[in-house]
């Protein structure tokens, strides 16, 4: 490794949390990297910082949820007890049901026989229930209702949102435009066509297309499909349009996104993806939070470790504890290097690079308030934490993906 | 040559659990001597093309490696569009309006939308790749080895009869949706899942055992990675774990000697918990293989060293 660790404590949590022009906060990245904890900590020390808080999670461990004293699915944030409300502060918290979710949108814009018309399509039940990017695009649809509240009750002045537990830390971003782009789309208006004004030829090419969905998929499917695509339209003018509403009000100087990886490779480079993306698409990044870093404080190399480590018996205590810090070691020496790869790759042109927290690797799970509360108190002290955090010695938890 | 147990070897676990090393270490342990082996990735992380430094396109499946017994190992990414444009190539001889399709937006919007399709062209590829043995084909495989989704979507994932239900009840799809559960309920066919000794991984795992219940297709092992263990016993664990077990060491300075005594505890405390897990897991009823914690991460090198492992606790499934 070349030069100095890379800065793990230059992104001031607190900071963004606490700022009163910052309302939502997104943490997004890929699946396994501890987003839905990071964005519950996060939460919590914000309430305790003062600000009145709601965190929207989507799917998180039972007992996490336990935790948050969310277990019912009701689709409303609940007030969690047990917070340190001394600076004013409090926390609500939600786990999203996409379907019921999904439903209301439909039931808030209509009435009676139009919204059960399309409550009872069948395509309707597929896509609100297991259609792969409806939960992405519900998680943005509550979000937008959730600020809405926020602002007309005065009821939060944060909200921190856990994404979906995607492939692709992107998908949020392009769930809601794909289901628009499929359900507005051209192939969509095709079919839709003979139904609108005067009957026009269809081109022969189209004729065969029709018929060949209709074979592999059954034509029931693009029956409903149209029904669907037909009522949804009459009322909201498209998923598009919708999307584009809740996107552009993310866009807003008072959303600011943060990115959550670990220090793997292939976390790594969906953050790196992500990152991409926001910049292109000039939406705001506070930084990324670097979960389960490992550290020691021993002097003392992987390669000398292991070289004392075999001139003992396997067996003994000594040999295992040395070991044990060669992986320790090593695993760190790879996290920074590959963190210091990301950094360098990342920088902009006037040779700033993203500002990083990094959260040492937890030996026990982090499922009650103590905890978030204590992960949340890491987060704004990072890996310096004075309370002294026991190295983490789980040498490459995720590192064997 | 002699041919490994199960030609469809499905590899899932919860994420972070080393799923894809371990499809990858699987793989690589069915390489015996003159066997061809398939790897599949169904969700285009290129996950193996960062492991083994060889791109992925289309409907290639180049080797990915030799393995020093004299096998080979292939790669295949698996995309659902491209898959339903060689469904329709091959069902219906559709060549040019199968690109008009794609032109229209019409693939897009079928493996989007229609419930399950997506699930079943990409189970359909596998059934495919996995069928060229019994229709004798040059390009067949003794075995084919699934890295699949994880654990939370397995059951939905390999329900294909369930996936396409909200589809024509008959027709091809239909039919096709049977053919690839008959293969999957068949001898031929077993799931394995990969855990870590932690409470949360080994608790989806017995989830996913429940969720496969109802689908019949047979879990065969639970692959427990990157266990801690160590040689010491019960009471040497309970000694370290509150830092009373002298470490011996004097070249080390004082300072040393206290921050690995400290480090020892917490590999102490770690491997009682995960001794704890394995109980759990014991309870299953399944069959475990142990791969111990790599020392310096996952490379071409130490894969191999994870295939021995493998194969060394599963004789049987190998059969070399």
């Amino acid at each position: 490794m070349t030069g100095a660790d890379p800065d793990l404590t230059g992104l001031d949590l607190d900071r963004v949390i606490t700022n009163p022009g910052t309302e939502i906060v997104i943490c997004c990245g890929s699946g396994g990297v501890g987003k839905t904890t990071m964005s519950a900590a996060l939460a919590v020390r914000a309430a305790e910082l003062g600000r009145r808080t709601v965190v929207l999670t989507i799917d998180p461990a039972r007992r996490l949820a336990q935790s948050l004293g969310i277990t019912e699915l009701d689709n409303t944030p609940q007030r969690v007890n047990g917070i340190d409300a001394g600076n004013g502060g409090s926390l609500d918290a939600m786990m999203l049901d996409m379907k019921r979710t999904f439903d209301d949108v439909v039931l808030a814009h209509a009435s009676g026989d139009k919204a059960q018309q399309i409550l009872d399509n069948p395509f309707y039940e597929a896509l609100s229930t297991s259609f792969s990017g409806t939960q992405e695009y519900m998680a943005m649809e509550k979000l937008g209702q959730l600020h809405r509240q926020a602002v007309a009750e005065d009821r939060w002045d944060l909200i921190v949102v856990d994404t979906p537990p995607a492939r692709s830390a992107l998908d949020f971003l392009d769930a809601p435009e794909h289901l628009s782009r499929l359900l507005d789309g051209r192939f969509l208006k095709l079919l839709l066509a003979p139904t609108r004004g005067p009957l026009r030829l269809m081109s022969a090419g189209f004729g065969i297309v029709l018929s060949t969905m209709n074979r592999v998929l059954g034509s029931q499917v693009l029956t409903d499909v149209q029904t669907f695509a037909a009522a949804f339209e009459a009322l909201f003018g498209g998923f598009r349009q919708r999307a584009d509403q809740t996107l552009a009000q993310l866009s807003g100087e008072h959303t600011t996104f943060l990115v959550v990886s670990t220090a793997e490779r292939e976390s790594l480079r969906e953050a790196s993806y992500f990152v991409d993306r926001l910049t292109e698409e000039r939406l705001p990044l506070a930084g990324m939070i670097v979960n389960r870093l490992h550290d020691t404080t021993v002097a003392l190399s992987a390669q000398r470790a292991l070289a004392m480590a075999e001139e003992l018996d396997q067996e003994s205590p000594e040999a295992v504890a040395l070991t044990a810090h060669a992986r320790l070691a090593a695993t760190r020496e790879r996290e920074q290097a590959v963190l210091e790869r990301f950094i360098n790759s990342h920088r902009s042109r006037d040779g700033r690079g993203i500002t990083m927290r990094g959260v040492p690797h937890q030996d026990t799970d982090v499922y009650d308030l103590t905890a978030l509360a204590r992960v949340g108190r890491l987060l704004s002290d990072g890996l310096l934490a004075s309370e002294g955090v026991p190295p983490g010695d789980d040498v490459g938890a995720s590192s064997q993906q | 040559m002699k041919r490994p147990r199960h030609t469809l070897h499905i590899v899932s676990g919860k994420g972070g659990t080393g799923k894809t090393t371990l499809a990858a270490a699987l793989a690589y342990a069915l390489a015996t001597e003159g066997r061809r082996v398939l790897l599949c990735e169904v969700e285009g992380r290129r996950s193996l093309t960062d492991l083994f430094g060889v791109e992925l396109h289309g409907a290639a499946e180049p080797r990915l490696l030799r393995t020093p017994a004299g096998g080979h190992v292939h790669g295949l990414s698996i995309d659902a569009e491209d898959a339903l444009l060689e469904y329709l190539r091959t069902f219906y001889r559709l060549g040019i309006a199968g690109r008009a399709l794609d032109k229209f937006g019409a693939i897009d919007f079928a493996t989007s939308i229609a419930p399950g399709l997506r699930d079943v062209l990409l189970t359909g590829k596998v059934y495919e790749a996995v069928r060229r043995q019994a229709k004798g084909r040059t390009d067949a495989y003794d075995a084919v080895v699934l890295d699949a989704p994880p654990t939370g979507r397995i059951g939905g994932f390999l329900n294909v009869h369930e996936a396409v239900s909200g589809l024509a009840k008959v027709g091809p799809i239909r039919d096709q949706a049977d053919s690839i559960m008959r293969v999957l309920r068949s001898d031929d066919t077993v799931v394995h899942l990969t855990t870590l000794l932690e409470e949360m991984p080994v608790t989806e795992t017995i989830e996913a055992i429940e969720a496969l219940a109802p689908t019949r297709i047979t879990v065969g092992t639970v692959i427990a990675n990157m266990v801690t263990d160590t040689p010491l016993d019960e009471d040497q664990l309970l000694a370290a774990a509150a830092e009373r077990l002298p470490l011996d060491l004097p070249d080390l300075t004082q300072s040393e000697r206290a921050g690995l005594g400290e480090e020892f505890a917490t590999t102490a405390r770690r491997e009682q918990q995960e001794r704890t897990c394995s109980q759990r897991l014991a309870s299953a009823g399944l069959p475990m293989v142990v791969v111990p914690r790599e020392t310096l991460g996952v490379d071409l090198t130490t894969l191999g060293s994870i295939a021995d492992t493998v194969a060394a606790q599963l004789p049987e499934e190998i059969n070399a």
